[in-house]
């Protein structure tokens, strides 16, 4: 390895994909246009919730340009089915969670402000858009339920007729018996009541799908902004179009930022491929950027108690989590898996924690459905974790750095089984809390503090230790667990004729740099330049299959894929050398990009093997197949866990409750890295969408009526350069034991570690006055709010 | 967007007899809030009156001891322009606070003030430093100019040509944004000259106003310790999910003592 320092893994090579992308030469969805192509326009629910009493097609109909109006009803008719939920979650009574339909456009009832109705398809948008405003739909209003406690009273009104109190599952995981009784015993019990607020992912990108039909062969494609072409191909063809994969094509093309919210299926692809089939003509749909804030599943959105018991020496003795997930009003492709079992696995954090027990019961309601989000259930875990650890120290006198250290998982205890199923592979948790603490000057932290007092303003500093799962996931595993799906990932390393060689992987890049960070890899593994490797993604009539990417899996599952294939080719590489070389198989070796007899100068290039697999005259044809083109699949064998301590220091103004970051410091473990400066990247753009859940962006429904109140950038705040500051990141990399890569993954860590920091920083400014807790986002009105409570009750 | 006609009148008065003649028409300055609320399809003018080509209305002039800026001028022109930056520093600042690069390039004082969207800079400084708005048919005095929320002493075909500043002896502008909009919550414009001291609050309630209390102790002692224990009442200021009434009280108060703390 390490063959090409400049180019090869360990090298901080310029991303190959952002020249295109900087220069307006990508190729987006909405970049696309077919010929003859049609265009939708979706027509949505105004109302939280309402039954559909009539439809009037006709006026919409005469708009000039429209072409057709479809609504719920005609799909049902057409046996259109419903989209499927990806994982079965049991509740604690054995009996499996409600799974409601969810037909594409809503027959009969709407259940959240922005749910389909109909679908008005035109010669252009414009006219789509005339003809969706002239469609004539009654309602009949619902009352709506927004708000989770108010969803699971006993008589409520009921979104789901068969989810009574609005429940969908009401799930438990841990050892109850054995967290009573530890609590029992237990010289002190840490308590806190806590929201994780509701996110809108915002990619740059709004969603666009296009759906085709080819008359002639009776295949469809449908083109859309997926992080997961092939599973969209599965879902939709599988479950709600009844198409075989044979006959339909998906494309992914480039698609900018999806942070999980591009994961699922969702019914507008197939509104357009259901279409593009009635109408004979491909029909093409982009959401507007309001449309993406009533359509694109959110994120996050629980309320939790939770509680920590301690001995006297301020040892975790067990831990008790009960959460209200919100799950929406449908439920979204991975929704029912994100708040139990990529959430209360990690339960166990970094520390030793012996008994967990957690209760979390997913709840309907009428917003738009909650999914993955990146971290997707771990920067939730993470929250309650490092907010409860913190009040524990400040209950019980430990400063929380020491509070941690004392519970840590110690260095020498790997692999280290939790109590909440996972086994950790590797870690070293102590070194990146004292790079952190180092970095962030912790020690001198007090006379920051004091000086800052001086100038009228609230210094804190708040430390995170977090835990995350990556490299989902081993498919026996996830099958046990209720998940629908393998989590394997597939690489096919094609070499050409003249020695250049094609990347196909089933993983997906939406901004990750994959482009450059495979290439890499492939050229160090492979011995060749970097500029002889393409990697192609996203397409599943090039690409064979593939799960696509999220859950920072792509390098651990998709990485070791490529790893296996590249193996294969230097394996039936050998093989020809040995012929031409009239020399046994098992002397050759691969190395510099030869294939070379041991111990003797006799070689054949690379590029010399690639031609006489596709030239083979002197050939051992009786053998061995001509060409040298390799596919691989990998199921892990773990999940990898990256893991690291960030550290972030604030000043409050008390005049106007504005927070100031003015220092933010990771030290992160993200095992073997391939492109370090890919990997800042990453961090840094967690870290940004982190403190933002902290700071900034908070979704709000109004409680009566439904209405989205953050519908758009006027209200709802995302991060911004100047509401950040510059970050120090850094790492210290504990390879991965469970691949032979030894990565773990980078892509949730900023986004998973940081909000506990930001808001235990916050805390901790505030703690003269008597705060105990903030919730997020921590906006200057809210901040505001508390001191003026505080100062008021100390004057009182 | 609904279709409309579009016209780009060469002169002030082809302007307005083309909005009189017109239905339903709408004039456009630089369209920084009207044309993405004709995206959004929340207004359908029947003919749209872009002001664009009326040069007459841009530019900067020193005249006597006041400060002129015709209608059309930019946000930007205004934030760069160095007669602006030495004789009214505050209104410099201001125009250079409001929106970003794109909506400074594009926006101008004559579509602002005409807007006048609550959450609006230039209203506070049209009332503070009491300017006079010159219209195709009349003056205005800028306190006299802002009616109500979103409405204005203009009558049906009036233009507004420019704006008279008076240079005042000092003037700051201080301004608390929404984070999400980066529009005033409270905008705090203090000016001391020749009309006295005048205190004008944008953001905080439908319209531009006068804060009269803190402007008297202000007269008396013009430090931020003058207002150190004055309150302005919450009544009657804008609520919403970013800020409650009662917090736009308190910072009318802190933004007011931070602007007259800039004016040194």
């Amino acid at each position: 390895m390490n063959a090409q320092p400049e180019t090869g893994i360990g090298a901080s090579v310029r991303r190959r994909e952002d020249f295109r992308f900087l220069t307006g030469r990508g190729n987006y969805t909405d970049d696309i246009n077919r010929p003859g192509q049609l265009h939708a326009w979706i027509v949505r629910s105004p109302h939280a919730h309402a039954t559909i009493e009539a439809i009037d097609k006709a006026p919409a109909l005469a708009v000039p340009g429209v072409v057709a109006v479809f609504t719920g009803a005609d799909m049902v008719k057409a046996g259109v089915g419903s989209l499927p939920c990806g994982w079965l979650i049991n509740s604690r009574d054995g009996s499996p969670m409600i799974e409601p339909p969810h037909i594409p456009l809503s027959p009969e009832r709407v259940r959240h402000v922005g749910d389909q109705v109909a679908v008005v398809i035109a010669e252009t948008r414009e006219q789509a858009r005339d003809g969706a405003e002239q469609l004539v739909v009654t309602y009949g209003e619902l009352p709506a339920i927004i708000s989770m406690t108010e969803a699971i009273k006993p008589g409520a009104p009921l979104i789901w007729d068969q989810a009574p109190q609005n429940s969908c599952y009401d799930w438990e995981f841990g050892d109850r018996a054995g967290v009573e009784a530890a609590f029992k015993g237990a010289h002190h019990v840490a308590r806190l009541e806590l929201v994780n607020n509701r996110l809108v992912p915002n990619a740059m990108e709004p969603r666009a799908a296009i759906g085709d039909f080819d008359r002639g062969t009776g295949e469809y494609t449908l083109y859309t902004t997926s992080q997961n072409p092939h599973v969209i191909r599965l879902l939709m063809g599988a479950y709600v179009l009844n198409i075989p994969e044979s006959k339909l094509r998906v494309v992914a093309p480039d698609v900018g930022g999806g942070f999980g919210s591009k994961i699922f299926h969702y019914a507008e692809e197939a509104i357009v491929t259901w279409a593009a089939g009635k109408l004979h003509k491909p029909v093409k749909w982009t959401a507007d950027r309001s449309e993406s804030f009533m359509s694109d599943a959110h994120g996050r959105d629980h309320v939790t108690v939770v509680e920590l018991a301690l001995d006297k020496d301020g040892k975790f003795l067990a831990l008790h989590e009960k959460t209200l997930a919100n799950m929406g009003a449908y439920l979204s492709t991975f929704s029912t898996c994100i708040p139990t079992i990529l959430h209360s696995t990690l339960l166990a954090g970094v520390y030793t924690t012996p008994v967990i027990y957690a209760e979390v019961r997913a709840v309907f309601t009428n917003t738009v459905p909650v999914d993955a989000y990146r971290g997707a259930g771990r920067p939730e875990t993470t929250f309650l974790l490092e907010r409860i650890v913190d009040i524990a120290a400040d209950e019980m006198g430990i400063d929380p750095v020491e509070l941690r250290r004392r519970n840590f998982i110690p260095k020498d205890a790997f692999p280290y089984q939790t109590p909440v199923a996972l086994q950790y592979d590797s870690g070293d948790y102590f070194t990146t809390l004292e790079m952190a603490t180092k970095a962030a000057d912790y020690a001198g932290f007090e006379a920051r503090r004091a000086e800052a007092a001086r100038r009228g303003k609230y210094r804190g500093i708040g430390v995170s230790s977090y835990i995350e799962a990556c490299g989902i996931a081993p498919s026996q595993v996830v099958g046990a667990l209720g998940g629908r799906a393998g989590l394997y990932e597939s690489a096919e390393v094609r070499v050409h004729p003249t020695g250049s060689v094609t990347v196909f992987t089933g993983t997906h890049s939406h901004g990750q740099g994959h482009e450059t960070t495979f290439a890499q890899l492939v050229s160090d593994l492979l011995q060749v330049p970097m500029e002889s490797v393409e990697i192609v993604h996203g397409d599943t009539n090039k690409v064979a299959f593939g799960m696509g990417t999220y859950g920072s899996r792509s390098l651990a599952v998709g990485g070791m894929a490529i790893m296996k294939a590249v193996e294969k080719v230097v394996n039936k590489g050998k093989k020809i050398a040995a012929h031409l070389l009239e020399a046994s198989e098992a002397d050759i070796e691969y190395k510099d990009g030869k294939f070379q007899v041991a111990g003797t100068d006799k070689a054949k290039a690379f590029g010399e093997i690639a031609l006489t697999a596709y030239v083979p005259h002197n050939y051992p044809m009786e053998t061995l197949e001509p060409g040298l083109d390799e596919s691989a699949f990998y199921d892990p064998k773990n999940f990898t866990f990256p893991s690291g301590t960030h550290i972030c220091e604030v000043e409050v103004d008390p005049d106007t409750g504005v927070t100031e970051i003015v220092n933010f410091v990771a030290a992160d473990d993200f095992g073997r890295i391939i492109n370090p400066m890919i990997v800042d990247g990453q961090v840094h753009g967690g870290i940004a969408q982190g403190i933002g859940q902290a700071l900034l962006e908070g979704c709000i429904y109004d409680q009566q009526s439904g209405q989205l109140l953050t519908g758009s950038y006027m209200d709802y705040c995302m991060p911004r350069a100047d509401d950040l500051v510059s970050f120090k990141v850094e790492t210290h990399n504990v390879p991965a034991v469970d691949n032979a890569l030894g990565v773990k993954g980078c892509g949730e860590a900023g986004a998973i570690g940081s909000p506990p920091a930001v808001i235990n920083a916050i805390v901790d400014a505030l703690s003269s006055l008597g705060v105990r807790h903030v919730e997020m986002p921590a906006t200057p009105h809210r901040l505001w709010q508390i001191i003026n409570e505080k100062r008021a009750a100390k004057a009182a | 967007m609904y279709n409309f006609e579009y016209h780009k009148p060469a002169s002030v008065a082809d302007a307005a007899a083309l909005i009189g003649k017109a239905e339903d028409g709408k004039l456009m300055a630089g369209g920084m809030t009207l044309l993405p609320t004709l995206k959004q399809r929340l207004a359908q003018p029947s003919d749209l009156i872009d002001l664009g080509g009326l040069a007459d209305l841009v530019g900067i002039k020193r005249e006597g001891n006041a400060v002129v800026i015709g209608a059309m001028t930019t946000h930007g022109a205004v934030a760069a322009s160095a007669e602006v930056k030495q004789a009214i520093p505050g209104l410099a600042q201001l125009a250079s606070w409001i929106g970003d690069p794109a909506v400074r390039n594009r926006g101008t004082l004559g579509g602002s003030i005409c807007n006048n969207d609550p959450a609006a800079d230039y209203p506070g400084a049209v009332v503070a430093l009491g300017a006079t708005v010159t219209t195709n048919q009349r003056t205005i005095a800028g306190e006299d100019f802002f009616t109500g929320m979103f409405e204005t002493a203009l009558e049906e075909g009036e233009i507004v040509q420019s704006v008279s500043f008076p240079i005042p002896e000092k003037a700051t502008y201080e301004k608390f944004r929404n984070p999400a909009s980066r529009y005033a919550i409270v905008g705090a414009f203090v000016a001391k000259g020749p009309n006295g001291v005048r205190v004008a609050i944008t953001g905080a309630g439908p319209t531009v106003f006068r804060w009269k209390e803190a402007e008297a102790a202000l007269a008396a002692n013009f430090s931020p310790s003058a207002i150190e224990g004055l309150k302005h009442p919450a009544d009657g200021l804008n609520g919403d999910i970013h800020a409650s009434a009662e917090y736009r009280a308190h910072l009318v108060g802190v933004m007011t003592k931070r602007a007259v703390a800039a004016a040194g």
